[in-house]
């Protein structure tokens, strides 16, 4: 008769399953969870939260990418598997057609803004240091705004490739090195070549004979001119006295 | 704020194991035990962060997190049945040992379906009386019931489960 009671004791014994409290802590939005996600470049460690995607590096291991985690972001990290539709979205937003959140928590609101300018530079293009520093109304510090994003903490979501130097350099990356920059933004379409040659021959800006506006290089408004309406410029000043004004799309120089 | 996530951050690895087991009596298999778990934690979350210092320092957690996990589950029968059947075995992350712990898991399983099939006034008696053993006195805190009505409960459920006939089911 007292079996039961004994036996009952038992089920007071089950244990809570491997990887439970980490969870529970995510959920709580105290810790983010990770998941190993395949790309263009190889396999990339992406870590997110409730108010979105936190972090995102090529580690080499899970190992080294949680030590990462916890000395940049210093929050519980839990290993889970990757959401079906994380791909997809990805490829999303890569392609500008979806707006991910990101947890920037932590960074300065310079940082911040510096980030979410650079979200604004469409894939296939590309934008100087200073441009940053100019449309978030800190025309001086261009090396900070470097700074920044080199500390990108969500490297190819937030595409700090598409920033490059004036003078053509192509200028380091965080996401890699200056190597996995040119292929990343070979593979958006960008032609560095071309880029480089012009930034040698100190030309900064192309303008279109028929319609008077000049961009940046890579700007896609002037995808469709013929190349012989091709005018290129070495400063904005040069642009203006030919009679041309900043394109509305990429501003080149503050548009009036 | 910053108290209130360490409070929390150890209370989920003081009692996880017992609430989860706790969920996992309540409602007899191990998805539904997490998930108990799962929200009775959110819950005492987002209640700690409400709470003044004085009161967190107060708290006796283990009660507490019963009577929470204890509310989880008559919410959520309300809504939905315990579910009796697991269709596919696939549960994600719950580390099956070797071979006689397969036989264990089985018949804890088993045991646990047993009692789940009680009805949830006397199951929630039984299993904190006899799975978690508390004194009547702690089970009708938890319950929110007077001492006598969980004794009778622990009594018909105890007996309801060694399978001798419930005269009066709907007392």
């Amino acid at each position: 008769m007292t079996t039961a009671t004994l036996d009952l004791r038992r089920l007071g014994d089950v244990r809570a399953p491997e990887g439970f409290a980490g969870r529970v802590l995510a959920q709580a939005g105290m810790a983010d969870s990770y998941a190993i996600f395949d790309t263009v470049l190889g396999p990339v460690y992406v870590a997110w939260n409730r108010l979105g995607v936190s972090a995102a590096m090529r580690s080499k291991s899970a190992v080294e990418f949680e030590e990462w985690f916890d000395h940049e972001i210093g929050r519980q990290l839990v290993r889970v598997a990757p959401p079906d539709d994380l791909a997809a979205k990805i490829e999303d937003q890569l392609e500008g057609n979806r707006r991910m959140r990101f947890d920037l928590r932590g960074l300065t609101p310079f940082s911040q803004a510096v980030l979410r300018k650079t979200l604004e530079i469409p894939r296939g293009q590309v934008r100087p240091y200073g441009w940053i520093a100019r449309e978030i109304g800190h025309p001086a510090a261009v090396r900070a705004v470097g700074t920044a994003l080199a500390n990108n903490p969500i490297p190819y979501f937030i595409p700090c490739h598409r920033v490059i130097r004036t003078d053509g350099v192509i200028g380091n990356y965080g996401g890699g090195g200056p190597e996995a920059k040119r292929q990343i933004l070979t593979l958006e379409g960008v032609q560095l070549k071309r880029l480089q040659e012009l930034a040698e021959s100190g030309l900064r800006y192309e303008g279109v004979r028929t319609t008077k506006v000049f961009c940046f290089p890579t700007c896609y408004h002037g995808r469709h001119a013929r190349e012989e309406n091709f005018v290129y410029f070495h400063d904005v000043a040069e642009a203006r006295a030919a009679g041309y004004r900043p394109c509305k799309d990429c501003r080149p120089a503050a548009v009036a | 704020m910053e108290g209130a996530e360490r409070v929390f951050e150890r209370l989920v690895r003081d009692h996880q194991d017992r609430i989860y087991a706790l969920g996992f009596a309540l409602t007899g298999n191990r998805h539904d035990a997490e998930e108990v778990a799962q929200d009775t934690f959110m819950r005492a979350f987002r209640a700690l962060c409400t709470y003044p210092p004085e009161r967190v320092r107060e708290l006796k957690q283990r009660a507490w997190l019963h009577r929470i996990a204890v509310n989880v589950v008559r919410n959520r029968v309300r809504g939905v049945r315990p579910r009796l059947v697991e269709l596919n075995g696939s549960e994600p992350s719950h580390a099956s040992g070797p071979e006689e712990d397969v036989m264990m898991r089985a018949e804890i399983d088993s045991l646990a379906a047993r009692v789940a099939a009680l009805p949830l006034r006397y199951r929630e008696a039984v299993v904190l009386r006899h799975v978690h053993e508390l004194s009547y006195a702690e089970a009708a805190e938890a319950l929110g019931q007077p001492v006598g009505t969980v004794k009778a409960n622990v009594h018909r459920g105890l007996k309801m489960l060694r399978g001798e006939n419930h005269d009066n089911g709907d007392a």
